[in-house]
């Protein structure tokens, strides 16, 4: 069997166990998928004659309550972590389940931010600016909703898994939550970018 | 260890199971002290990011800072909320040629840019 095994033994050649290296590994590409967006952001900027500010067309004050949100989310994700490693089920889920809700907060106000850009009729086609602000938010977005449907599996049908073998599903939430963090990180940095600068 | 019992059966029995579940309930509680300590410190630098937009900087300057704080609180993200500040070296590694491949890419078009808009 030339399989990987999905197990939570620590390899003594590696120092990890294989989960947390494939999530990095897949983590590592993420960073090289959203640098490419960065890259290109940065050249079409440095290339332009003119760039508008960005609340020219974009709502500060509610990406910033977009990034307490996240930022906030983050912390639920870890004290869920947290809760599993020390045996406490109901608070774990108490504490996903605020993740998922911020993650949902996040996408409504998202939503309502979109909807207003197109109700003023400010599309990607509009300007090179809105281009690349619907690209990476847009891409951010979907990193969003994935990383809420991975943490709806772990909250409901996938917690399952916590009867049989705790460490094994612990080892799950760990990575779901590195994941979800690189979520938050992305936005840190969109959100100076794309909104005050 | 492998436990059959549901919801919240809690380590408190005697053996060295339960003292590596006491080990590592200490390093949780340390962990769970720094995250909540770490969000603190973003939700400031949230605040200070905001406030330094409305003092209107210079672009360069203002470039500069966003992005200065920016790459604090992400570092804060990444040390702490992804524990990379007590990882294995082998995570370094991987991180360290994925930056290797990304600041190429983010630096050659921007050269390539900034020759070909060099005012004559």
């Amino acid at each position: 069997m030339s399989a990987i095994p999905y197990t939570v033994e620590v390899r003594p050649d590696t120092g990890l166990n294989n989960g947390k290296i494939a999530i990095w590994l897949f983590l590592a590409s993420e960073v090289m998928l959203f640098g490419a967006l960065f890259a290109s952001y940065v050249m079409l900027r440095v290339g332009a004659t003119t760039w508008p500010p960005g609340a020219t067309y974009l709502n500060i004050p509610l990406a910033t309550v977009n990034t307490v949100v996240l930022i906030g989310s983050s912390v639920t994700m870890v004290l869920a972590w947290a809760s599993l490693v020390k045996g406490e089920f109901s608070r774990f889920r108490l504490f996903l389940g605020i993740t998922i809700l911020c993650g949902l907060v996040f996408l409504v106000i998202k939503y309502f931010e979109y909807s207003a850009k197109f109700h003023h009729g400010y599309l990607p086609a509009t300007n090179t600016f809105l281009a690349i602000y619907f690209t990476l938010t847009g891409l951010h977005g979907l990193h969003v909703i994935g990383g809420m449907a991975v943490n709806a599996y772990l909250w409901g049908p996938g917690s399952a898994l916590w009867r049989t073998d705790r460490q094994h599903f612990t080892n799950r939430v760990e990575n779901a939550g590195l994941f979800w963090h690189l979520v938050d990180l992305v936005w840190i940095f969109l959100f100076p970018i794309l909104y005050l600068l | 260890m492998s436990h059959s019992a549901g919801d919240r059966a809690h380590d408190s029995g005697g053996g060295p199971a339960s003292a590596a579940a006491a080990h590592s309930h200490a390093d949780v509680d340390r962990h769970v002290r720094s995250a909540l300590f770490v969000f603190a410190a973003l939700l400031v630098l949230t605040g200070v990011t905001v406030g330094a937009w409305f003092l209107h900087l210079p672009t360069r300057a203002a470039i500069a800072l966003a992005l200065a704080i920016a790459t604090v609180k992400g570092t804060l993200v990444a040390a702490w909320f992804m524990h990379l500040v007590s990882e294995e070296r082998l995570i370094y590694w991987m991180l360290i040629l994925a930056a290797s491949c990304f600041l190429p890419l983010l630096l050659f078009p921007t050269f390539t840019m900034l020759g070909a808009i060099t005012p004559r």
